[in-house]
């Protein structure tokens, strides 16, 4: 029922002794999530909630057999976190730190493209797969599996999607924030691809907001590719031309990336976009029934 | 963050890149004493704000006499530049550019900027500089070339001089135009730029290329590593209440309505802002309180939100992730005590410890508006700001 992650994923959190790190480990062991290792370079031999502490990633990948890490890592230290999971070839790695520099992400996503690991964020609330496993800092109870897959660039505006969903009984296969910044691993082409391939996934909820051309250049890919019902919303309507709202990808630059330009671009591929963000609920469940 | 037209010239010139001589003055008799020191004859004053369109708005002057230069200098420091690109307000001007006058055989055009939907580099580049690039990306898109530099690698040498080639140089021109190429690139990274844009780019009489008008644009994520760009930063043109924001670790955005908003994450804070204005309500402002927000972060949401006179009602719309709702609802409270709110507020809390959070505003026994989604929020702080009307 899901794509990327399930109940037997095994999860190292890089930077668990920090502040957040600590926080969100408690309440991903509480959902149930598989946390093998924590890495904090210096604090290797400790323990967090019985967690072992290791002090390399090749360390903890080695005596773990994780398949997937979660990073919590500073932005200063954030790139070089990636590339240390990268370098041990792990599957998954999920960044949740916000406020990394662009040419640090352009740098690490070129060397990505040459290696196996997948990345999700940076910037981003994580991944969800409801009642088995939650990688990332999203509240685990406003989610019930279901068919349903969300992607999104938001965080909390992908809550009250979920929460709109979960109200109306309608589950989730798998949520993913892919992350506000301009530079991301895992796009909404590579999450629509995964959706459609997913048996276990009837819809798909895409939620964008202004800026760059992700969402233009997904209508273009789901126009081709996906036969499954999208439903969207565009966030950013109401936002000024120039001024970088909040997300540092979050800009209509040059009269480019506007919400008009992409609900047109998705509603002529066939995707039922709605203008409110309090109709998303309503509208899966209109398309679903 | 972006640079001024002076700070960028002053850092390309750390790199040997020609720009016309020159310096930045705040008043009519430095502006004199600059330019007798650049010969006293032909020389061009230019506004130092943050918007284009300064040519056309009157903000740049060819001036070839002293008499023009205290005439140009003290009317234009202290008015206000209304341009193409700055609304009808228009921008303080508080220092003006006093530079040398440059011949010009041709007029180019060059940027380096971040494409987002390949992760690479781009350099954009055209025969036709001086102009709006938008304009002829309209009229003559054949006119345009780009460049896609992987950021692994580097600019090459082959497409610096392809670069050259594309703009028509050639022989030494091609050599002189691919080693300038370069060094810009230099400068995008070293200085984490995320727009570096040089229109014209300007090939004189005797073949010396210089950069007329620089646009830079730093990556606020990687300002941390560049304290020296921390230290020219300017808040004059943001207004305080961006600037208070922005101490307090917040991101405030002022707009033109009259429902304040907090709300915690981009996404939402946008999404909110929209749904009001779909139910016929116009949001004051976006407001990100963030991720880790404090009571102390929240209370000054609420101060930042105040500043703005025409806040007739505001709408908490808190869904919690990492940001606990009980922190949120305390946080309202300190707040209704230390800025006495006399307007309708509207609270819609949901997530991490919202029965907490419920019970604490329920026990405060204060005037709050509950509302249990944001339908329900968007519609009560509307009804509620006609109401007062």
């Amino acid at each position: 029922m899901s794509i990327l992650i399930n109940k037997d994923t095994k999860v190292i959190c890089q930077g668990i002794t920090g502040s957040s790190g600590k926080f969100h480990t408690e309440h991903m062991l509480e959902y149930g999530t598989k946390i093998l290792a924590g890495v904090t370079p210096g604090k290797g031999g400790t323990q967090v909630f019985d967690i072992p502490v290791f002090d390399s990633m090749k360390e903890a990948v080695e005596k773990t057999e994780c398949d997937t890490s979660i990073i919590y890592v500073p932005a200063p230290f954030a790139a070089d976190a990636i590339i240390e999971a990268v370098e041990t070839d792990i599957k998954l790695i999920i960044c949740i730190t916000e406020g990394i520099p662009t040419i640090d992400m352009l740098k690490v996503k070129a060397y990505l493209s040459t290696q196996t690991s997948r990345l999700i964020g940076p910037n981003c609330p994580g991944i969800i797969t409801p009642g088995e496993s939650k990688i990332g800092i999203m509240p685990g109870y406003i989610h019930t599996p279901g068919p349903v897959g969300v992607v999104s660039r938001s965080g909390t505006l992908t809550y009250e999607a979920v929460w709109q969903l979960t109200q109306k009984n309608i589950g989730q296969s798998t949520c993913i924030g892919i992350g506000g910044d301009p530079v991301i691993g895992t796009t909404f082409i590579d999450a629509l691809k995964l959706f459609q391939e997913d048996k276990n996934t009837d819809a798909i909820v895409m939620i964008g907001e202004i800026g760059g051309s992700a969402e233009e250049e997904a209508a273009e890919f789901i126009k081709q590719e996906v036969t499954k019902p999208v439903i969207s919303f565009i966030a950013g309507l109401t936002a000024p031309k120039g001024r970088r709202m909040g997300h540092a990808g979050a800009i209509i630059a040059g009269g480019k990336g506007t919400v008009a330009e992409k609900v047109s671009c998705l509603r002529s591929a066939g995707v039922t976009v709605v203008d409110s963000p309090a109709d998303i609920g309503e509208a899966v469940q209109k398309i679903l029934s | 963050m972006k640079l001024y037209e002076y700070q960028a010239k002053n850092i390309l010139h750390k790199y040997n890149i020609n720009v016309p001589k020159g310096e930045v003055v705040t008043n009519a008799e430095d502006a004199l004493i600059i330019y007798n020191q650049l010969g006293a004859g032909k020389c061009v004053i230019k506004s130092q704000v943050l918007a284009g369109g300064r040519g056309k708005g009157g903000g740049v002057k060819i001036i070839e006499t002293p008499e023009e230069v205290k005439t140009f200098t003290s009317k234009t420091i202290g008015s206000r530049l209304i341009t193409a690109q700055t609304g009808e307000k228009g921008i303080l001007v508080n220092k003006v550019l006093v530079a040398e006058a440059i011949n010009i055989k041709k007029e180019l055009y060059l940027a380096i900027s971040i494409d987002r939907s390949t992760s690479k580099i781009t350099i954009i580049s055209s025969t036709e500089g001086g102009t709006e690039i938008e304009e002829v990306s309209a009229k003559t898109p054949h006119k345009i070339f780009k460049e896609q530099i992987n950021p692994l690698l580097g600019i090459r040498n082959f497409q610096a001089r392809q670069i050259a080639i594309n703009l028509g140089l050639t022989g030494p021109l091609l050599t002189k135009a691919s080693s300038l190429l370069k060094t810009l690139f230099k400068v995008f990274i070293e200085n984490d730029c995320s727009l570096l844009e040089i229109n014209p780019l300007v090939l004189t009489p005797d073949d010396e290329i210089v950069a007329l008008d620089i646009k830079m644009e730093i990556d606020d994520n990687a300002l941390f590593q560049h304290k020296e760009l921390l230290e020219i930063k300017e808040l004059s043109d943001v207004s305080s209440a961006e600037n208070m924001a922005s101490d307090a670790g917040l991101s405030y955005i002022g707009l033109d309505g009259n429902i304040g908003c907090l709300v915690n994450g981009a996404g939402l804070a946008m999404a909110t802002m929209d749904i009001i204005k779909l139910y016929g309500g116009e949001p004051a402002n976006f407001l990100d309180v963030g991720g880790d927000a404090s009571v102390e972060k929240v209370t000054t949401a609420f101060e930042i939100i105040f500043t703005d006179p025409h806040v007739s009602g505001v709408l908490v719309n808190i869904f919690g992730g990492i940001m606990k709702c009980d922190i949120v609802a305390e946080g309202v409270i300190h707040a209704i005590e230390k800025v006495d709110i006399k307007v309708p507020l509207v609270v819609r809390l949901e997530g991490t410890n919202v029965e907490i959070a419920r019970k604490i505003l329920d026990d405060s026994k204060l005037n709050i508006i509950f509302a249990d989604s944001m339908k329900d929020a968007s519609e009560k702080i509307i009804n509620a700001v006609n109401r007062k009307k």
